[in-house]
């Protein structure tokens, strides 16, 4: 659906030219909500724009839907514009115009009668479950309610695509799963390509099939999300990994035990798709003699499959525990030695 | 009564006078309003990082801009007189002075347009934009719109002061209310036509300043 080949875009400044995005090429398919992770100033930004020329690549190409961007005339441009819709972290809506208007607006620009503009509205308003407030102005809705409308205006020329720019970054955790929900419900609805940048693990976790990970303009690491979860590579994923499997409160205690029992082992277990159900820890007390002490554990959902995590502490003979630890990792789950020092 | 309290006073000249401001002031301020929001919008839109950035242009009318709003109005009727002879064909009354008046206000006006169009939120002209929105779709449908509440508060400014320019203009020949506190009033001594002149004046401005307040408020949805 979308091919990136070998873009790049440098922007000149006063302190010289900046790489914000280097020598990126992906591949997103039809129908697939793809993620781009990476902090602020890593170019995620200027990436995702380049996906509907608001900026255009300094080189290389971006395709989607089959038409090379940078070649469309201003006029055809427009009119490829109108199936890549995009929506924004601070929603943008206009605050002169009704949310029934503001919905109504890209449906002005691609010329559709008023009859069918106002029956296209009421559709959308029933989809993103804004029955009711058609008449309220932006500024008397909520932030959920605001990012709704956005949705709604985003969809209402049919895209095949749509780019999300942060888009529940300025939301609440609560706002944020129902503004997810809404996004995984258009994608299966609708089977609409949803490319979105975020900051937050927990929204690549909660509704993206694939991942790309981005540090100082380049992608460093992308795969299935299981896939990262369960392998990452790259120092940066493992960062971001943190965030949603390793709070901080728990380093802090695994820390703290780790200096109380130096003669003990905390192990990291990851269970990734249906092996979330083995019984290792049962066959570990069975089968060596060490006692296992359990610490945290935690089971999320993704898109593709559930992951957990489980944090044990295995104390007895030295020789006992590696051999314990060895058996763990025949298994089918990722096992990781926790090492705190200091 | 009237009379007793305001002998000098020739309320049908009055009437007169208070027409030709009034015609004055409304065909300026109108001129002024669409002169002042074309030059405005080009400025910004020309200005860096929009639509048609253009460094060169931008500066040229940048600069024609600060020039004529710097020329003290008084100065520029006489500045103006032979350009207002060439196109209107007299020097005196209240067509001669419009000239003047727009050449004047239309600039002021201008700068406080594009102030307005700066506060449009960078995002909403991105959004129009990632719809597919055109040059001139954005101009009717987002930064007009989402600047009506300044530009309306601006013309309301402007217009006040216009009507201050129309006495001034009166001194130099223009007619309307400043014109008749001039002659009459102040150079044949007789202060209670300056008097009367005075308060219809403000009368003016007080139902221009409500009249824009009321209207800056109902389009304020923010």
């Amino acid at each position: 659906m979308i091919t990136l080949n070998a873009v790049r875009k440098v922007f000149q400044t006063r302190n010289g030219p900046v790489q914000a995005v280097d020598d990126i090429s992906l591949r997103i398919e039809q129908g697939e909500i793809f993620g781009i992770i990476g902090y602020s100033g890593a170019g995620k930004s200027t990436l995702i724009r380049m996906l509907n020329m608001l900026e255009r690549p300094s080189t290389g190409t971006v395709s989607v839907a089959g038409q090379d961007l940078a070649a469309l005339s201003n006029k055809a441009l427009r009119k490829a514009r109108q199936e890549i819709s995009m929506i924004f972290q601070h929603f943008n809506l206009l605050w002169s115009r009704t949310v029934a208007e503001n919905i109504s607006f890209p449906l002005e620009i691609a010329g559709v009668s008023k009859e069918e503009r106002k029956k296209r509205v009421a559709e959308l308003i029933t989809l993103v479950g804004l029955e009711g407030r058609g008449d309220s102005y932006p500024s008397q809705l909520s932030g959920g309610q605001k990012q709704r409308v956005g949705i709604a205006r985003a969809l209402a020329n049919n895209p095949k695509v749509l780019l999300c720019d942060e888009a529940t970054s300025a939301l609440d955790p609560k706002t944020t799963d129902s503004i997810l929900n809404l996004l995984v419900e258009i994608n299966k609805k609708l089977g609409l390509t949803i490319v979105l940048i975020t900051h937050e693990m927990n929204v690549i976790r909660k509704i993206c099939h694939r991942v790309a990970v981005m540090e100082n303009g380049k992608v460093v690491e992308q795969g299935p999300v299981l896939e990262l979860f369960k392998r990452p590579k790259q120092l940066i994923t493992k960062d971001f990994l943190k965030q949603v499997v390793e709070p901080e409160e728990t380093t802090d205690m695994i820390k703290q035990l780790a200096k109380a029992k130096p003669e003990s082992k905390i192990i990291q277990l990851k269970f990734i798709g249906g092996h979330a159900e083995e019984p290792i820890i049962t066959s570990v007390i069975r089968s060596f003699d060490v006692s296992v002490n359990i610490l945290q554990g935690n089971v999320s959902q993704t898109q593709n499959g559930p992951y957990g995590t489980l944090f044990i502490q295995l104390q007895g003979e030295y020789s006992e525990i590696e051999r314990a630890v060895a058996f763990m990792h025949e298994q089918q789950v990722e096992v990781e030695v926790m090492a705190y020092a200091d | 009564m009237l009379t007793n309290l305001f002998p000098h006073v020739e309320w049908d000249a009055i009437l007169d006078a208070t027409y030709e401001t009034l015609y004055m002031s409304a065909v300026t301020i109108l001129a002024t309003f669409i002169l002042g929001l074309i030059l405005g919008l080009v400025l910004f839109l020309t200005g860096k990082g929009n639509m048609w950035q253009n460094r060169f242009f931008n500066g040229i009318i940048a600069a024609v801009i600060n020039v004529f709003r710097s020329i003290p109005f008084i100065i520029l009727i006489i500045l103006l007189l032979p350009f207002t002879n060439a196109i209107v064909g007299d020097i005196i009354g209240a067509d001669a002075a419009l000239p003047a008046l727009i050449i004047g206000a239309a600039p002021f006006y201008a700068r406080m347009v594009e102030i307005g169009l700066r506060e449009v939120d960078r995002g909403v002209i991105e959004a129009a934009r990632s719809m597919g929105a055109g040059a001139g779709q954005i101009i009717f449908k987002v930064l007009i719109p989402e600047s009506l509440p300044a530009l309306i508060s601006g013309i309301t400014v402007t217009g006040i002061a216009i009507i201050g320019y129309t006495a001034m203009a009166g001194i130099v020949g223009a007619g309307g209310l400043g014109n008749m506190a001039y002659l009459q009033g102040f150079q044949r001594d007789q202060t209670d036509v300056t008097f009367v002149a005075t308060v219809i004046i403000l009368v003016i401005v007080f139902v221009i300043q409500i009249i824009g307040d009321t209207v800056t408020r109902r389009l304020d949805k923010r």
